[in-house]
């Protein structure tokens, strides 16, 4: 199976965000580039409204990541409370 | 297989023989002489002997090259088109075939490069 | 009103009133003459409604978050020119690699900008045609945070001057110039293919992540700023040309075999424009994250062949192309290297030969090829600098006709002898640097035929300061040439040793961290 990514700026808004996808993605690996970082998972990851806004202690939109976001692969999903990223559609 | 457009289109080509004034358009390439990018791109009048045009235009972009003034010419080879091509120097371009766009291969087997590394 | 009904809807909701009820079937004019470009190129679309929304991004939502986006990015650049940030990038050569960007890539952009515009007016389904205007804004929005971003190094170093000029003239940018003027007088359909799937999708991964994390890397904030701000657009981008893709092969499978051949066009046309991000990468960057080698091992091999394999079920095979890159990846970026730095004289940066330190990192990054093909020629260029002898290629180089980069590429195997490819169309000859560029040209020989190739454009005489006269005793053709590129002789050009860019670095540097 091959690998989904995302990728996010390395900085305070991402940070609860990479937080919850380690934690909610069994198999996730983190990859610390310069002023970046990349997660990859194989097959599918999920990022959680819940997850991060228990890290944050606010509400949170899952958009808001869309500042932050440098590039992903695989396709998307997209609800209020999920933000999924799988290799099949 | 024919463009996909919305109206017929014919397309109209650039660099015809009729755009150069006068003169055409010749490519060459020494082999193994990576020092030199990429083949290189002449305009030249079609009447010009071809040992003018060695001796003349073709000295001045090569000869910055140690090697070129050690080759012998007995002994190299000429592709055009890829294919083997012996030019008699005393007749011009134009007599020799040289069309225009047409790309000429140097080959000197004693001469790789230099230290054989093909620069 | 309750203004928590509004509340209430979801995402999907949300999206669906925008995308579908805004939508309706025309009624004073058929359909097919409101859209009058969606049949041309052979696509057949049955029901627009079955397109899926990769994003679901409402206009609000989507002011809401760019305008963050800008605020952060604006507030970034303007701290890094308050702060001469300038100086503090790792060594004053990376600053030639921001000359390249800015002269190549904000135009892209802007034609990128162009093309989604149009087809956000002739896509006929809603969804598509939110997704291109939205992506249109975006790409604007691109160039014009490049060009801010980088005005700020026009103010002290040299070859920033008139980079929009120069696209449309100087010899090597008619590459990008060419590669998206190919794309925007596509039909609808290809360009979003070319653009939306096998630019941005397989390809723009590796502009903005290993070279713009490389910016980082250097000290550039600028560089990095908008390079990362512009590819938190990307992403929306990639999934909306991952869609496309998959929508159209499900609509019909009459639509694959022209989009196989849209797919194999593409990606090798975006791969040879990437030759001069690996020349970037492992050249221009002072300090590198990754060689272009290890950075297209990551994101076209793997996360590209996954995406093809992926794209099997469909009937979709991984590009031709694939194994001739496969080799080339060994070499590309030395070549490009080799001829930039050779024709230093022509161009609107600097160049210079790799540093003893550098070169040992290009070994190692490149065990199968550096030590055996090119450090014995940058090592033959050292001696020649030694002696005094600084060798500049005075020439013009022989242009393939579809990708009109140089011919520099060697044959798959074997990396010392050029790869010459050659047709006759219609009485004429013309010149490729690979089967795949022939095979472009062969399937529309009328668009390739009417090239603008600056090597032939000078000798047909286009290409001449305004008011030069050919004929006049003493005219210098060479002069004539930078003079209507804009590009001033012994400061733009030349080796970056010796420039006037690092001796003000040099000085302006010193100033910063002395008293
Ligand atoms: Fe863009
Ligand atoms: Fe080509």
């Amino acid at each position: 199976m091959s690998n989904v990514f995302i990728a996010l700026q390395a900085n305070e808004d991402s940070r609860p965000i990479v937080d919850a996808i380690l934690a909610d993605n069994p198999g996730a690996v983190l990859n610390e580039q310069p002023a970046m970082v990349k997660i990859d998972v194989p097959g599918r990851m999920t990022i959680r409204r819940s997850s991060v806004e228990a890290r944050i202690g606010r509400e949170f939109d899952l958009q808001e990541m869309q500042v932050n976001l440098i590039s992903l692969s695989g396709h998307v999903d997209e609800t209020d409370e999920e933000f999924t990223l799988s290799c099949e559609r | 297989m024919t463009i996909a457009s919305i109206r017929p289109y014919g397309g109209t080509p650039k660099d015809t023989e009729d755009k150069f004034h006068g003169n055409r358009i010749l490519y060459v390439g020494w082999d193994r002489h990576l020092m030199f990018y990429a083949p290189i791109c002449f305009c030249i009048p079609p009447s010009m002997a071809f040992a003018d045009f060695v001796a003349g235009p073709l000295a001045q972009a090569f000869g910055d090259h140690p090697q070129w003034a050690q080759i012998d010419w007995t002994k190299a080879n000429w592709l055009r088109s890829n294919q083997p091509f012996s030019p008699d120097g005393a007749k011009s371009l134009h007599d020799n075939g040289l069309g225009h766009k047409e790309v000429l291969r140097l080959q000197t087997p004693d001469l790789q490069g230099i230290g054989g590394c093909a620069i | 009103m309750d203004m928590n009904a509004k509340k209430k809807l979801g995402l999907k909701e949300k999206y669906a009133l925008m995308t579908r009820n805004l939508g309706w079937e025309t009624t004073y004019e058929p359909m097919d003459k409101v859209f009058p470009q969606m049949d041309y190129e052979g696509i057949r679309i049955h029901d627009w409604d079955k397109w899926e929304d990769p994003f679901r991004l409402t206009m609000d939502a989507y002011w809401k978050y760019q305008a963050e986006k800008e605020k952060k990015l604006y507030a970034i650049i303007d701290a890094y020119a308050q702060n001469n940030g300038h100086l503090n990038v790792t060594d004053a050569r990376y600053i030639n690699a921001l000359k390249i960007f800015l002269s190549a890539v904000p135009s892209l952009e802007y034609n990128a900008h162009r093309g989604f515009a149009r087809l956000g007016r002739e896509m006929r389904g809603v969804g598509p045609q939110v997704a291109c205007q939205m992506q249109a804004i975006d790409e604007i929005r691109h160039a014009q945070t490049q060009i801010h971003s980088l005005s700020n190094y026009n103010k002290f170093y040299n070859g920033f001057h008139d980079w929009k000029h120069m696209n449309d003239r100087v010899w090597y940018l008619s590459v990008p110039k060419s590669f998206f003027e190919d794309a925007c007088t596509c039909g609808p359909f290809e360009f979003i293919i070319a653009i939306g799937f096998s630019f941005e999708y397989v390809l723009t991964n590796l502009v903005f992540m290993p070279f713009i994390s490389g910016a980082a890397y250097n000290g550039d904030l600028g560089a990095m700023t908008f390079g990362f701000s512009a590819q938190s657009d990307e992403a929306r981008h990639m999934t909306l040309g991952l869609e496309v893709i998959k929508f159209m092969l499900e609509q019909d499978p009459a639509n694959l075999p022209i989009i196989q051949r849209w797919i194999d066009k593409w990606t090798w046309r975006g791969v040879r424009l990437l030759t001069i991000v690996a020349m970037l990468m492992d050249y221009m960057l002072p300090k590198r994250v990754m060689s272009w080698k290890e950075a297209w091992e990551v994101y076209f091999e793997e996360n590209g062949m996954a995406l093809f394999n992926d794209l099997a079920r469909y009937g979709i095979k991984v590009p031709d192309c694939a194994a001739l890159i496969k080799k080339e990846k060994d070499h590309i970026s030395h070549q490009a290297w080799n001829a930039f730095y050779t024709a230093g004289m022509i161009t609107n940066f600097h160049t210079w030969l790799p540093s003893e330190d550098e070169m040992n990192w290009l070994s190692s990054k490149y065990p199968d090829s550096f030590d055996k093909y090119y450090r014995p020629r940058f090592e033959y260029y050292r001696q020649r600098e030694k002696e005094g002898k600084r060798f500049y290629n005075k020439t013009l180089p022989m242009l393939c006709q579809v990708c009109q980069i140089p011919m520099l590429f060697t044959e798959g195997d074997d990396p010392t002898l050029i790869s010459y490819r050659q047709i006759e169309h219609k009485g004429d000859k013309y010149h490729f640097c690979s089967d795949h560029c022939q095979h472009i040209f062969e399937h529309e020989p009328e668009k390739y035929v009417e090239a603008w190739l600056p090597a032939h454009q000078i000798y047909q005489g286009n290409c001449f300061a305004e008011g030069a006269d050919p004929t006049a005793p003493g005219f210098d053709p060479l002069k004539s040439v930078l003079d209507y590129w804009h590009l001033d002789f012994g400061r733009d050009n030349l080796d970056f040793e010796g420039s006037e860019d690092q001796k003000n670095f040099a000085a302006w540097r010193q100033q910063a961290t002395t008293n």
